[in-house]
């Protein structure tokens, strides 16, 4: 190409383009087409962040309740017995108490394993299995707990 | 190792370590917990033995630790919240862990009588 070309456009591969014989249009990377899915991604992570604070400040009170209550009040871990259980599981407000605790905090801890297997565990299939195994336990955590709250009784023997 | 590569952050990086540490501990004793607590639907004597074990001196031990582990991550995690809505946590975020720690050692220190009183009763005699 001579010197005294008026485009600004060195020269492309042998190609010359100019008004007649124009560039082929590139598509812009992250345009959207017809082929695009509506979504094409949801917003799991962020509710899932937002559950952690969410969850967390509600721990706080019930966590921090349980532990004053079973470790520190009337004479701490000592006085704690299938008695004491009965006792506190006879009201509706410490079984909600308890199972609201239990749903959370297993909620919070899976969902926080989940990011610590993410971080640390690098190949797809170990990721995979750690979180059957996550989930397994968590799943089965909630369901047993929450059976013994609603299934609790007083005279069982 | 090459000198000078590894990331060594300061008050930042401890304290996402010691909540994830606690995180994961918590996780691990809330699963044997609802378990040993499941005892209730066998019958009162088994759930009465496996507390008794929570009675002996060596688990009062584990519970300070639970005590630790629990309150560190109840307190940071409230910082760590403070960081991510208040305009200004990232600001203060060193001065909120010092204040955690603070409130943690204070915390601590008021929980080794409640918690560990009837284990030093059992070894030393009351
Ligand atoms: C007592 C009140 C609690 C508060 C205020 C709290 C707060 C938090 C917050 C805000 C996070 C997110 C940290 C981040 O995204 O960087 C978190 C993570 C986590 N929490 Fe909690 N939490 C509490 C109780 C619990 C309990 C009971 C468990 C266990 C069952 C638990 C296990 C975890 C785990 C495993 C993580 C993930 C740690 C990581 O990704 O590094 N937390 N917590």
């Amino acid at each position: 190409m001579s010197a005294d070309t008026t485009s600004a456009i060195g020269p492309v591969e042998g190609a010359s383009f100019d008004v007649d014989n124009p560039a082929p249009y590139i598509e812009a990377p992250r345009k959207r087409t017809g082929r695009t899915p509506r979504a094409t991604r949801g917003n799991f992570e962020m509710a899932a962040w937002l559950f952690m604070r969410l969850s967390g400040v509600v721990l706080v009170v019930l966590v921090l309740g349980h532990l004053l209550i079973q470790l520190f009040l009337d004479g701490g871990v000592s006085k704690i017995g299938f008695a004491f259980v009965a006792g506190r599981w006879a009201s509706p407000f410490w079984q909600v108490w308890d199972l609201l605790m239990l749903w959370l905090a297993m909620l919070h801890g899976c969902n926080g394993l989940r990011t610590v297997i993410n971080d640390y565990a690098e190949r797809a299939n170990t990721r995979l299995w750690l979180k059957g195994l996550l989930y397994t336990a968590t799943v089965f955590t909630i369901l047993l707990g929450t059976l013994v709250i609603f299934t609790f009784d007083p005279n069982i023997r | 190792m090459p000198a000078g590569t590894l990331y060594r952050g300061r008050e930042g990086m401890w304290s996402w370590v010691a909540h994830r540490v606690t995180g994961v501990l918590i996780f691990f004793f809330l699963f044997v917990h609802v378990l040993d607590t499941a005892l209730v639907r066998v019958s009162p004597e088994a759930y009465d033995e496996v507390v008794a074990t929570y009675k002996t001196p060596i688990v009062a031990l584990l519970e300070y630790g639970l005590v630790a582990a629990i309150l560190f991550h109840a307190l940071n995690g409230l910082r760590v919240i403070a960081v991510d809505f208040w305009s200004k946590g990232p600001r203060y975020q060193k001065q909120m862990l010092w204040t955690v720690v603070g409130i943690w050692v204070v915390l601590m220190a008021g929980s080794l009588y409640p918690v560990l009183g009837h284990a030093a009763r059992e070894l030393f005699g009351s």
